[in-house]
Protein backbone atom coordinates (compact mmCIF):
# COMPACT_ATOMS: atom_id res chain seq x y z
CA UNK A 1 0.00 0.00 0.00
CA UNK A 2 1.36 3.60 -0.78
CA UNK A 3 0.83 6.51 1.19
CA UNK A 4 1.37 10.20 0.86
CA UNK A 5 3.14 10.39 4.47
CA UNK A 6 2.58 8.49 7.69
CA UNK A 7 -0.37 9.88 9.45
CA UNK A 8 -2.37 8.93 5.98
CA UNK A 9 -1.14 5.49 6.89
CA UNK A 10 -3.27 5.49 10.29
CA UNK A 11 -5.72 2.30 10.88
CA UNK A 12 -7.00 -0.69 7.58
CA UNK A 13 -4.42 -2.79 10.64
CA UNK A 14 -4.74 -6.53 9.95
CA UNK A 15 -7.38 -9.10 11.44
CA UNK A 16 -5.19 -12.05 12.05
CA UNK A 17 -7.17 -15.64 13.23
CA UNK A 18 -5.61 -17.68 15.78
CA UNK A 19 -6.70 -20.84 15.01
CA UNK A 20 -4.52 -22.49 17.88
CA UNK A 21 -5.85 -20.60 20.26
CA UNK A 22 -9.44 -21.10 19.47
CA UNK A 23 -11.60 -23.44 20.98
CA UNK A 24 -13.26 -24.78 17.46
CA UNK A 25 -11.48 -23.05 14.43
CA UNK A 26 -13.48 -25.06 12.04
CA UNK A 27 -16.29 -26.95 12.61
CA UNK A 28 -15.76 -30.23 13.86
CA UNK A 29 -18.41 -31.97 15.93
CA UNK A 30 -19.67 -28.45 17.19
CA UNK A 31 -20.29 -24.70 16.11
CA UNK A 32 -17.43 -22.64 15.37
CA UNK A 33 -15.66 -20.62 18.53
CA UNK A 34 -13.37 -18.59 16.92
CA UNK A 35 -10.68 -15.88 17.73
CA UNK A 36 -9.37 -12.83 15.59
CA UNK A 37 -6.59 -10.95 16.91
CA UNK A 38 -6.75 -7.18 15.61
CA UNK A 39 -2.93 -5.67 15.41
CA UNK A 40 -3.34 -2.42 16.42
CA UNK A 41 0.70 -2.16 17.02
CA UNK A 42 0.90 -1.83 12.49
CA UNK A 43 -0.24 1.59 13.42
CA UNK A 44 2.55 4.75 12.96
CA UNK A 45 3.90 4.73 16.50
CA UNK A 46 3.12 1.10 16.88
CA UNK A 47 -0.09 1.32 19.07
CA UNK A 48 -3.77 1.59 19.19
CA UNK A 49 -3.76 5.03 20.54
CA UNK A 50 -2.25 6.64 17.18
CA UNK A 51 -6.25 6.62 16.09
CA UNK A 52 -6.97 8.10 19.17
CA UNK A 53 -4.73 11.23 19.05
CA UNK A 54 -5.10 11.95 15.57
CA UNK A 55 -8.24 12.61 15.71
CA UNK A 56 -8.14 14.65 19.17
CA UNK A 57 -5.41 16.82 17.12
CA UNK A 58 -7.67 17.28 14.61
CA UNK A 59 -10.59 18.51 16.09
CA UNK A 60 -8.53 20.80 18.46
CA UNK A 61 -7.11 21.80 15.25
CA UNK A 62 -11.32 22.43 13.28
CA UNK A 63 -12.03 24.06 17.07
CA UNK A 64 -9.72 26.79 16.18
CA UNK A 65 -7.73 25.46 19.84
CA UNK A 66 -3.88 24.56 18.51
CA UNK A 67 -1.90 27.11 16.24
CA UNK A 68 1.40 26.10 15.76
CA UNK A 69 3.69 26.45 18.32
CA UNK A 70 0.72 25.53 21.18
CA UNK A 71 1.44 23.11 24.57
CA UNK A 72 -0.52 20.09 24.26
CA UNK A 73 -0.55 18.73 27.84
CA UNK A 74 -2.26 15.31 28.59
CA UNK A 75 -2.17 12.65 31.20
CA UNK A 76 -1.04 9.45 29.63
CA UNK A 77 0.69 5.94 30.85
CA UNK A 78 2.78 6.32 27.42
CA UNK A 79 1.46 5.23 24.44
CA UNK A 80 -1.09 8.23 24.02
CA UNK A 81 1.83 10.44 24.79
CA UNK A 82 3.57 9.03 22.16
CA UNK A 83 1.24 8.99 19.73
CA UNK A 84 0.16 12.75 20.58
CA UNK A 85 3.79 13.28 19.94
CA UNK A 86 4.46 11.92 17.22
CA UNK A 87 1.59 13.70 15.33
CA UNK A 88 2.35 16.89 17.54
CA UNK A 89 5.69 17.03 15.88
CA UNK A 90 4.64 16.51 12.24
CA UNK A 91 2.16 19.48 12.64
CA UNK A 92 4.58 21.90 15.10
CA UNK A 93 3.22 21.25 18.87
CA UNK A 94 5.12 21.43 21.70
CA UNK A 95 3.79 18.15 23.91
CA UNK A 96 4.06 18.00 27.79
CA UNK A 97 2.64 14.54 29.30
CA UNK A 98 2.07 13.84 32.58
CA UNK A 99 2.93 10.27 33.02
CA UNK A 100 2.88 7.84 36.23
CA UNK A 101 6.66 6.75 37.19
CA UNK A 102 5.92 3.16 37.51
CA UNK A 103 5.91 2.66 33.53
CA UNK A 104 8.70 1.57 31.47
CA UNK A 105 11.73 3.00 30.51
CA UNK A 106 10.81 2.49 26.60
CA UNK A 107 7.71 4.38 26.62
CA UNK A 108 10.05 7.14 28.48
CA UNK A 109 12.94 7.18 25.94
CA UNK A 110 10.32 6.97 22.70
CA UNK A 111 8.75 10.25 24.45
CA UNK A 112 12.10 12.37 24.47
CA UNK A 113 12.51 11.31 21.07
CA UNK A 114 9.46 12.80 20.00
CA UNK A 115 10.48 15.59 21.40
CA UNK A 116 7.57 15.24 24.34
CA UNK A 117 8.66 16.74 28.04
CA UNK A 118 7.91 14.66 30.84
CA UNK A 119 6.23 15.33 34.17
CA UNK A 120 6.60 12.53 36.66
CA UNK A 121 3.37 11.40 38.28
CA UNK A 122 3.92 9.39 41.73
CA UNK A 123 3.35 6.01 41.52
CA UNK A 124 0.93 5.27 44.12
CA UNK A 125 -2.63 5.55 42.59
CA UNK A 126 -1.18 5.16 38.77
CA UNK A 127 -3.43 6.86 35.96
CA UNK A 128 -5.77 8.39 38.29
CA UNK A 129 -2.93 10.28 39.87
CA UNK A 130 -1.09 11.72 36.30
CA UNK A 131 -4.96 12.85 35.56
CA UNK A 132 -5.27 14.43 38.82
CA UNK A 133 -1.99 15.99 38.63
CA UNK A 134 -2.69 17.22 34.53
CA UNK A 135 -5.68 18.41 36.13
CA UNK A 136 -4.02 21.05 38.20
CA UNK A 137 -1.58 21.47 35.58
CA UNK A 138 -4.39 23.19 33.60
CA UNK A 139 -6.10 25.11 35.94
CA UNK A 140 -2.54 26.97 36.29
CA UNK A 141 -1.50 26.92 32.66
CA UNK A 142 -4.66 28.34 30.43
CA UNK A 143 -2.78 28.25 27.49
CA UNK A 144 -1.81 24.93 27.07
CA UNK A 145 -4.43 22.48 25.47
CA UNK A 146 -5.00 19.75 27.32
CA UNK A 147 -7.00 17.02 24.93
CA UNK A 148 -8.01 14.70 27.48
CA UNK A 149 -8.74 11.59 26.31
CA UNK A 150 -10.70 10.27 29.04
CA UNK A 151 -13.56 12.53 27.94
CA UNK A 152 -12.75 13.81 24.90
CA UNK A 153 -15.39 12.68 22.30
CA UNK A 154 -13.14 12.52 19.56
CA UNK A 155 -11.14 9.44 21.02
CA UNK A 156 -14.41 8.00 20.81
CA UNK A 157 -15.18 9.04 17.59
CA UNK A 158 -11.79 7.57 15.88
CA UNK A 159 -13.48 4.23 16.85
CA UNK A 160 -16.41 4.63 15.77
CA UNK A 161 -15.41 6.33 12.37
CA UNK A 162 -12.43 3.57 12.04
CA UNK A 163 -11.85 1.17 14.19
CA UNK A 164 -15.51 -0.16 13.75
CA UNK A 165 -15.82 -0.18 10.43
CA UNK A 166 -12.93 -2.26 9.78
CA UNK A 167 -13.82 -4.81 11.88
CA UNK A 168 -16.97 -5.30 10.67
CA UNK A 169 -15.96 -4.90 6.88
CA UNK A 170 -13.39 -8.01 7.57
CA UNK A 171 -15.65 -9.82 9.37
CA UNK A 172 -19.22 -9.39 8.97
CA UNK A 173 -20.39 -12.13 11.13
CA UNK A 174 -18.44 -10.88 14.34
CA UNK A 175 -20.26 -11.71 17.57
CA UNK A 176 -18.10 -10.88 20.49
CA UNK A 177 -15.52 -7.78 20.32
CA UNK A 178 -13.46 -7.66 23.70
CA UNK A 179 -11.07 -4.98 24.14
CA UNK A 180 -9.08 -3.38 26.73
CA UNK A 181 -10.53 -0.69 28.78
CA UNK A 182 -8.49 2.34 30.33
CA UNK A 183 -10.34 5.49 29.26
CA UNK A 184 -12.84 3.51 27.60
CA UNK A 185 -12.43 4.59 23.64
CA UNK A 186 -11.99 1.91 22.24
CA UNK A 187 -14.99 -0.15 23.69
CA UNK A 188 -17.50 2.81 23.40
CA UNK A 189 -16.73 3.86 19.85
CA UNK A 190 -16.66 0.06 18.38
CA UNK A 191 -19.43 -1.11 20.48
CA UNK A 192 -22.09 1.87 19.52
CA UNK A 193 -20.73 1.44 15.46
CA UNK A 194 -21.20 -2.53 16.11
CA UNK A 195 -24.15 -2.28 17.68
CA UNK A 196 -25.98 -0.21 15.24
CA UNK A 197 -24.98 -2.85 12.93
CA UNK A 198 -26.34 -5.94 14.89
CA UNK A 199 -27.46 -5.18 18.31
CA UNK A 200 -26.83 -8.65 19.68
CA UNK A 201 -22.89 -8.26 19.47
CA UNK A 202 -21.34 -8.70 22.88
CA UNK A 203 -19.18 -5.64 24.12
CA UNK A 204 -16.29 -6.58 26.49
CA UNK A 205 -14.60 -5.29 28.42
CA UNK A 206 -10.76 -6.62 30.05
CA UNK A 207 -9.39 -4.16 32.85
CA UNK A 208 -6.23 -4.52 34.01
CA UNK A 209 -6.16 -5.87 37.98
CA UNK A 210 -2.69 -4.26 39.61
CA UNK A 211 -0.75 -5.37 42.73
CA UNK A 212 -1.20 -3.07 46.08
CA UNK A 213 1.01 -0.58 45.21
CA UNK A 214 -1.40 1.18 42.40
CA UNK A 215 -4.91 0.67 44.19
CA UNK A 216 -3.28 0.81 47.94
CA UNK A 217 -4.24 4.68 48.87
CA UNK A 218 -7.21 4.90 46.71
CA UNK A 219 -10.28 5.95 48.43
CA UNK A 220 -13.71 4.14 47.61
CA UNK A 221 -15.59 7.76 48.06
CA UNK A 222 -13.50 9.71 45.04
CA UNK A 223 -12.70 6.95 42.30
CA UNK A 224 -12.14 7.83 38.95
CA UNK A 225 -14.65 7.11 36.01
CA UNK A 226 -13.42 8.33 32.84
CA UNK A 227 -16.53 10.94 31.29
CA UNK A 228 -16.88 8.95 28.10
CA UNK A 229 -17.34 5.66 29.62
CA UNK A 230 -21.02 4.76 29.08
CA UNK A 231 -21.55 1.00 30.86
CA UNK A 232 -24.82 0.54 28.34
CA UNK A 233 -22.67 -0.04 25.68
CA UNK A 234 -21.20 -3.28 27.66
CA UNK A 235 -22.34 -6.39 27.53
CA UNK A 236 -20.17 -7.31 30.37
CA UNK A 237 -16.50 -6.38 32.10
CA UNK A 238 -13.69 -8.67 33.32
CA UNK A 239 -10.89 -8.33 35.78
CA UNK A 240 -7.83 -9.45 34.65
CA UNK A 241 -4.82 -9.87 36.85
CA UNK A 242 -0.72 -9.63 35.72
CA UNK A 243 -0.91 -12.98 36.50
CA UNK A 244 -3.26 -14.01 33.85
CA UNK A 245 -2.34 -11.46 31.50
CA UNK A 246 1.15 -12.16 31.19
CA UNK A 247 0.60 -16.50 30.65
CA UNK A 248 -1.85 -15.42 27.90
CA UNK A 249 0.88 -12.81 26.75
CA UNK A 250 3.45 -16.00 26.51
CA UNK A 251 0.48 -17.94 24.75
CA UNK A 252 -0.23 -15.65 22.03
CA UNK A 253 3.65 -15.92 21.19
CA UNK A 254 3.79 -19.48 22.02
CA UNK A 255 0.90 -20.88 20.09
CA UNK A 256 0.28 -17.84 17.31
CA UNK A 257 3.86 -16.17 16.99
CA UNK A 258 2.72 -13.26 17.98
CA UNK A 259 4.50 -10.95 20.02
CA UNK A 260 2.11 -8.70 21.81
CA UNK A 261 2.14 -5.96 25.04
CA UNK A 262 1.11 -7.44 28.27
CA UNK A 263 -2.86 -5.70 28.17
CA UNK A 264 -3.46 -7.90 24.99
CA UNK A 265 -2.66 -10.83 26.94
CA UNK A 266 -5.49 -9.74 29.16
CA UNK A 267 -7.66 -8.81 26.16
CA UNK A 268 -7.15 -12.44 25.21
CA UNK A 269 -7.80 -13.75 28.49
CA UNK A 270 -11.40 -12.01 28.56
CA UNK A 271 -11.63 -13.62 25.24
CA UNK A 272 -10.76 -17.11 25.93
CA UNK A 273 -13.05 -16.78 28.72
CA UNK A 274 -16.42 -15.52 26.18
CA UNK A 275 -14.65 -18.50 23.99
CA UNK A 276 -15.69 -21.07 26.52
CA UNK A 277 -18.93 -19.93 27.48
CA UNK A 278 -20.06 -20.06 23.56
CA UNK A 279 -18.60 -23.69 23.60
CA UNK A 280 -20.65 -24.95 26.81
CA UNK A 281 -23.99 -22.89 25.44
CA UNK A 282 -22.99 -24.76 21.89
CA UNK A 283 -23.10 -21.75 20.30
CA UNK A 284 -21.10 -20.17 16.58
CA UNK A 285 -18.71 -17.39 17.52
CA UNK A 286 -16.07 -14.91 16.46
CA UNK A 287 -14.59 -12.98 18.26
CA UNK A 288 -12.19 -10.23 17.53
CA UNK A 289 -9.44 -9.31 20.26
CA UNK A 290 -7.85 -6.12 19.67
CA UNK A 291 -4.42 -6.41 20.41
CA UNK A 292 -3.53 -2.43 21.31
CA UNK A 293 0.00 -2.39 21.09
CA UNK A 294 3.58 -5.15 20.50
CA UNK A 295 5.51 -6.05 22.87
CA UNK A 296 8.45 -4.48 22.33
CA UNK A 297 7.70 -1.25 25.08
CA UNK A 298 8.04 -4.22 27.62
CA UNK A 299 10.49 -5.92 27.04
CA UNK A 300 12.77 -4.01 29.69
CA UNK A 301 9.60 -5.19 32.70
CA UNK A 302 11.34 -8.88 31.91
CA UNK A 303 7.35 -10.24 30.89
CA UNK A 304 9.08 -11.81 28.75
CA UNK A 305 11.85 -13.98 30.19
CA UNK A 306 12.13 -16.03 32.83
CA UNK A 307 9.16 -18.29 34.71
CA UNK A 308 5.80 -16.60 35.03
CA UNK A 309 6.59 -16.29 38.58
CA UNK A 310 9.38 -14.48 37.89
CA UNK A 311 8.19 -11.87 35.72
CA UNK A 312 4.89 -11.39 37.58
CA UNK A 313 7.17 -10.31 40.39
CA UNK A 314 9.28 -8.25 38.31
CA UNK A 315 5.81 -6.67 37.51
CA UNK A 316 4.31 -5.91 40.33
CA UNK A 317 4.30 -2.31 41.24
CA UNK A 318 4.54 -1.37 36.85
CA UNK A 319 1.41 -0.15 35.16
CA UNK A 320 0.93 -2.63 32.10
CA UNK A 321 -1.60 -1.09 30.65
CA UNK B 1 -16.18 -24.24 51.56
CA UNK B 2 -16.68 -20.61 51.83
CA UNK B 3 -16.81 -17.63 49.05
CA UNK B 4 -13.42 -15.69 49.46
CA UNK B 5 -13.71 -11.92 49.66
CA UNK B 6 -10.63 -10.38 48.77
CA UNK B 7 -10.48 -6.70 50.18
CA UNK B 8 -8.38 -3.65 48.85
CA UNK B 9 -5.87 -2.04 51.77
CA UNK B 10 -8.39 0.99 52.02
CA UNK B 11 -11.00 -0.95 53.60
CA UNK B 12 -8.99 -3.32 55.50
CA UNK B 13 -9.46 -1.10 58.49
CA UNK B 14 -12.24 -3.26 59.00
CA UNK B 15 -10.97 -6.62 58.53
CA UNK B 16 -7.92 -6.46 61.20
CA UNK B 17 -6.07 -6.16 58.12
CA UNK B 18 -6.92 -9.30 56.81
CA UNK B 19 -6.24 -8.93 52.46
CA UNK B 20 -8.92 -12.00 52.25
CA UNK B 21 -11.80 -12.95 54.78
CA UNK B 22 -14.57 -15.72 54.21
CA UNK B 23 -18.27 -15.62 54.16
CA UNK B 24 -21.42 -17.19 53.14
CA UNK B 25 -24.58 -16.29 51.55
CA UNK B 26 -26.57 -17.15 48.15
CA UNK B 27 -26.36 -14.03 47.31
CA UNK B 28 -23.83 -11.02 47.22
CA UNK B 29 -26.22 -9.13 49.16
CA UNK B 30 -26.48 -11.78 51.66
CA UNK B 31 -22.62 -12.28 51.39
CA UNK B 32 -22.40 -8.53 52.73
CA UNK B 33 -24.76 -8.74 55.05
CA UNK B 34 -22.69 -12.09 56.77
CA UNK B 35 -19.43 -10.41 56.33
CA UNK B 36 -20.65 -7.52 58.37
CA UNK B 37 -21.83 -9.23 61.41
CA UNK B 38 -17.67 -10.13 61.62
CA UNK B 39 -16.51 -6.54 60.36
CA UNK B 40 -18.82 -4.27 61.11
CA UNK B 41 -18.74 -0.97 59.25
CA UNK B 42 -17.59 -2.75 56.32
CA UNK B 43 -20.86 -2.68 54.11
CA UNK B 44 -21.87 0.71 54.41
CA UNK B 45 -18.34 1.41 52.65
CA UNK B 46 -18.99 -0.62 49.75
CA UNK B 47 -23.62 -0.40 49.29
CA UNK B 48 -25.76 2.39 49.46
CA UNK B 49 -29.72 3.22 49.78
CA UNK B 50 -29.19 2.67 45.39
CA UNK B 51 -26.87 -0.27 45.66
CA UNK B 52 -22.88 -0.34 45.29
CA UNK B 53 -21.37 2.82 45.50
CA UNK B 54 -20.03 4.39 42.37
CA UNK B 55 -16.60 4.38 42.73
CA UNK B 56 -16.43 0.64 44.00
CA UNK B 57 -15.92 -1.51 41.86
CA UNK B 58 -17.20 -6.25 42.92
CA UNK B 59 -16.17 -9.10 40.86
CA UNK B 60 -17.51 -12.22 40.97
CA UNK B 61 -14.81 -14.73 39.63
CA UNK B 62 -13.12 -11.91 37.69
CA UNK B 63 -16.60 -10.32 36.15
CA UNK B 64 -17.67 -7.45 37.49
CA UNK B 65 -20.79 -8.12 38.98
CA UNK B 66 -22.87 -4.79 38.10
CA UNK B 67 -22.88 -7.10 34.44
CA UNK B 68 -24.97 -10.17 36.37
CA UNK B 69 -27.28 -9.14 38.90
CA UNK B 70 -25.17 -6.25 41.06
CA UNK B 71 -26.57 -7.38 44.71
CA UNK B 72 -28.80 -10.00 43.84
CA UNK B 73 -26.29 -11.57 41.99
CA UNK B 74 -26.19 -15.61 42.87
CA UNK B 75 -22.79 -16.63 44.71
CA UNK B 76 -21.88 -20.11 45.62
CA UNK B 77 -19.28 -22.03 47.95
CA UNK B 78 -15.72 -21.93 46.10
CA UNK B 79 -16.50 -18.18 44.11
CA UNK B 80 -13.77 -15.86 44.63
CA UNK B 81 -15.14 -12.27 45.27
CA UNK B 82 -12.92 -9.27 44.70
CA UNK B 83 -13.69 -5.54 46.11
CA UNK B 84 -11.72 -2.78 44.23
CA UNK B 85 -11.48 1.07 44.29
CA UNK B 86 -13.06 2.58 40.49
CA UNK B 87 -9.20 3.28 38.87
CA UNK B 88 -8.54 4.89 35.76
CA UNK B 89 -6.31 2.33 33.90
CA UNK B 90 -4.77 2.63 30.60
CA UNK B 91 -6.30 -0.70 29.59
CA UNK B 92 -6.03 -0.21 26.18
CA UNK B 93 -2.65 0.22 26.89
CA UNK B 94 -1.75 3.40 28.16
CA UNK B 95 -4.14 6.12 28.63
Amino acid sequence: MRYENLLESLGHTPLVGLPRLSPQHSRGSGAEVRLWAKLEDRNPTGSVKDRAAFFMIAQAEKDGLLQPGSTILEPTSGNTGISLAMVAKLRGYRVVVVMPENTSEERRQLLRMYGAEIIASPAAGGSNEAVRVAKQIAAERPDWVMLYQYGNEANARAHYETTGPEVLADLPEITHFVAGLGTTGTLMGVGRYLREHNPDVKIVAAEPRYGELVYGLRNVDEGFVPELYDESVLTTRFSVSSADALRRTRELVAAEGIFAGISSGAVLHAGLGMAAKAVAAGERADIVVLMADGGWKYLSTGAYSGTLEEAEARLEGQLWA
Amino acid sequence: MAIEVRIPTILRTYTDGAKQVEGTGSTLDELFGDLEQRHGGLRARLVDDKGLRRFVNVYLNDEDVRFLDGLATPVKDGDTVTVLPAVAGGASVAG
